[in-house]
């Protein structure tokens, strides 16, 4: 079979593959990190742009593919997989889809491979783009930060698609012939999402290995096992640094950026006459290398970090009850483990009213929203022992996946401080000031009767 | 050489119908969109890169890629637009058709005009509903978010056949097959038309909007 494959074409269809693979895991991991990608087309190439597309590499992540092809390719038996999943703050973890770039024995002996494979390659790829923003972990992607992350974890050998759970969908990206088989990219996705309100996940087992990430300090108190994944989160290294990974960039080869203009006819049609008929195209390569160009670099430093550490920190460091009396009402920077702590400034005002932390002992409750603070106090005063992190779910949230904006707000807004008007003195103040000049008003409206009745004419 | 046709059908609200059309003309043409060539000597040429970017719909709980472009991206508009106001024109319960044709320039000696001879067409349908209260507007959100996500699987299912595509040209014949006036990508040569349907039977029209109805209703 190789045979009649010529050895130039061979190294081509090769290279092709491999490239392929490290731009499918690219284009999938940045379409999980959970912003907007956006990437500039240019009109001349720039000789690393693989397929005519533009598609940026993430040091870390073609590091990991790299990692788990060692060296191979995707072939007969031996795909490439990439696995997304979700992991929530308090561990629990979940699949949500494997995508597979597969290779099966069907072979295309005729097709051009310097020319017809590349170029529909290029056509999946942006197929692929197409395809991701359709599976439902899109949308999850999306919203990922507040109570959970999105990891991807590569690896090499037999599809595992056990852990999608029962009714998996599959949809088919596309399929590309080449003399030596037949490229296949697909999703398998998990439809029962519905696991994550029954709060059955799969608890993470304890980790031997350590899974280092870069970017961002693991938030949570254990460490990630090795078959977790890694964040889908990304944080472009400074350039005096030269990167985490200065041996990928060295490694990077550069794609192929000429072609013949009397290429080889289609597949289907006959060689044209009064053309020559050329068989292979003709290749140029240029000796430069280009990762991400600095305003590229500076745009995600702004879009892809998580908006705030600290919050992000905070909000899954704090394991307290739902109504514990804590210091901080607001989920800011109140948190004690937070480094330089004594230097943010607290908002000391709120504590000092608030009836949760300083409860008093006769309350006058002259509203029921006091009363119900108060209530709530009297259940978790006091004592700041094991408490077991309540699942939140406030009434009348839409069953969702996550009801966590409305969990959220509601936890942000649950402690407010007291409305002026409610507070004793000033209410009755107040009263005997309305008493006192009520007479003098009612004379007033006596007057103006006539422009009453008017108006109240006008408005029927 | 037979022309090939695709439709997908949409049903849509007045306000989705923009983002509707700009979510799969683009998701076509960013398949059928290639970089700019640039002719060097010895017959070779190189292709420049195509930068795409994720957009976001407004009135409909979807995100589609499109092509970094935007020159392209104005042209696409202007066309969706004049079909959107066409459809609003015609009355409440439109029914219209978008039509994105791809073709090739055949050269006729004069005093004969070139002929424009179409190899693909993908032919959207669009039924436009009116939706009575705010919660059957936000199920209707998430539902056309899910078709339009199935229409582009649709649209990768039939351009990844790899069926028949025109040859790459010779530089003198670049502008028979692509359209070269972008300054940063290059499609194939393509035309976008559209038909409003108001000839369809009322008989027609209400039972799809009882259809809708009875989809929404809780």
């Amino acid at each position: 079979m190789d045979g009649d494959l010529s050895l130039q074409d061979k190294k081509d269809l090769d290279k092709f593959i491999k490239f392929f693979a490290l731009k499918t895991v690219q284009v999938i991991v940045q379409a999980r990190l959970g912003e907007k990608i956006f990437t500039r087309s240019s009109s001349s190439p720039t000789g690393s742009d693989w397929f005519n597309l533009a598609i940026k590499d993430i040091p870390e992540v073609t590091h990991e593919a790299k990692k788990a092809l060692a060296g191979q390719l995707p072939g007969i038996g031996r795909s490439m997989c990439v696995e997304i999943s979700l992991k929530t703050s308090e561990g629990d973890s979940m699949e949500l889809e494997t995508w597979c770039l597969e290779m099966n024995e069907k072979c295309d002996k005729d097709i051009k491979v310097s020319y017809t494979v590349y170029n529909r390659l290029s056509v999946l790829l942006k197929s692929l783009l197409a395809i991701t923003r359709v599976t439902p972990a899109y949308k999850l992607s999306r919203k990922q930060g507040h109570d959970y992350v999105i990891l991807y974890r590569i690896y090499f050998g037999e599809v595992q698609l056990t852990g999608l759970g029962e009714g998996f969908q599959s949809v088919r990206v596309g399929v590309v012939g080449t003399p030596v088989g037949t490229v296949t990219l697909s999703c398998a996705y998990r439809t029962n999402l519905a696991f994550m309100s029954s709060r059955q996940f799969q608890r993470s087992a304890p980790i031997t290995g350590i899974i280092v990430d870069h970017f961002v300090d693991p938030p949570f108190n254990s460490q990630r096992p090795p078959t977790m994944g890694h964040p889908c989160n990304y944080r472009a290294p400074d350039d005096e640094e030269g990167g985490p990974f200065p041996g990928v960039q060295d490694s990077q080869e550069v794609c192929t950026t000429s072609f013949s203009t009397s290429p080889p006819s289609q597949v289907s049609e006959p060689p044209p006459t009064g053309q020559s008929a050329d068989s292979s195209g003709s290749w140029t390569c240029h000796s430069h290398c280009e990762f991400c160009t600095e305003r590229h670099r500076d745009e995600r430093r702004r879009s892809l970090t998580p908006a705030d550490p600290l919050e992000f920190l905070n909000t899954f460091t704090r394991k307290v009850g739902a109504f514990v009396n804590k210091p901080n009402a607001q989920m800011t920077t109140g948190c004690l483990d937070v480094p330089f702590s004594a230097l943010i400034p607290r908002v000391l005002e709120s504590d000092d009213v608030d009836p949760l932390v300083h409860p008093p002992d006769s309350p006058p409750c002259p509203s029921p929203l006091q009363a119900s603070l108060h209530s709530e106090s009297s259940e978790g005063s006091g004592q700041q022992e094991d408490f077991v992190m309540v699942d939140f779910r406030p009434a009348f949230s839409k069953d969702d996946l996550l009801p966590m904006d409305l969990g959220t707000f509601y936890r942000e807004f649950q402690n407010p401080p007291q409305l002026a008007s409610l507070s004793l003195n000033i209410s009755s103040q107040s009263m005997a000031e309305d008493l006192d000049s009520l007479p003098e008003k009612l004379r007033i409206y006596e007057k103006n009767i006539d422009e009453f009745d008017a108006f109240v004419d006008m408005l029927q | 050489m037979n022309c090939r046709s695709e439709v997908l059908e949409v049903t849509v609200e007045a306000r989705q119908v923009e983002e509707a059309m700009l979510a799969l003309l683009h998701t076509v043409l960013l398949h059928r969109s290639t970089g700019k060539f640039h002719y060097k000597k010895e017959g070779t040429y190189s292709i420049g890169t195509v930068g795409t970017l994720d957009i976001d719909c407004d009135f409909i709980d979807f995100t589609f890629v499109r092509v970094s472009s935007e020159e392209l991206d104005r042209m696409i508009r202007k066309a969706v637009n004049e079909f959107k106001d066409a459809l609003s024109n015609s009355g409440s319960d439109g029914m219209g058709q978008i039509s994105l044709e791809f073709y090739q320039k055949k050269k006729s000696r004069w005093p004969f005009s070139d002929e424009c001879i179409p190899w693909e067409v993908w032919s959207i349908k669009v039924n436009v509903v009116n939706l009575a209260n705010e919660q059957e507007r936000q199920i209707c959100l998430e539902k056309v978010g899910e078709k339009l996500g199935e229409k582009v699987i649709n649209v990768v299912e039939v351009i990844n056949r790899h069926e028949y595509l025109p040859k790459m040209p010779t530089q003198s014949e670049v502008d028979n097959v692509f359209d070269t006036s972008l300054k940063d990508v290059q499609p194939y040569l393509y035309k976008i038309s559209y038909q409003i349907t108001d000839t369809l039977g009322t008989s027609v029209s209400t039972t799809m909007r009882r259809l809708i109805k009875d989809t929404l209703a809780l």
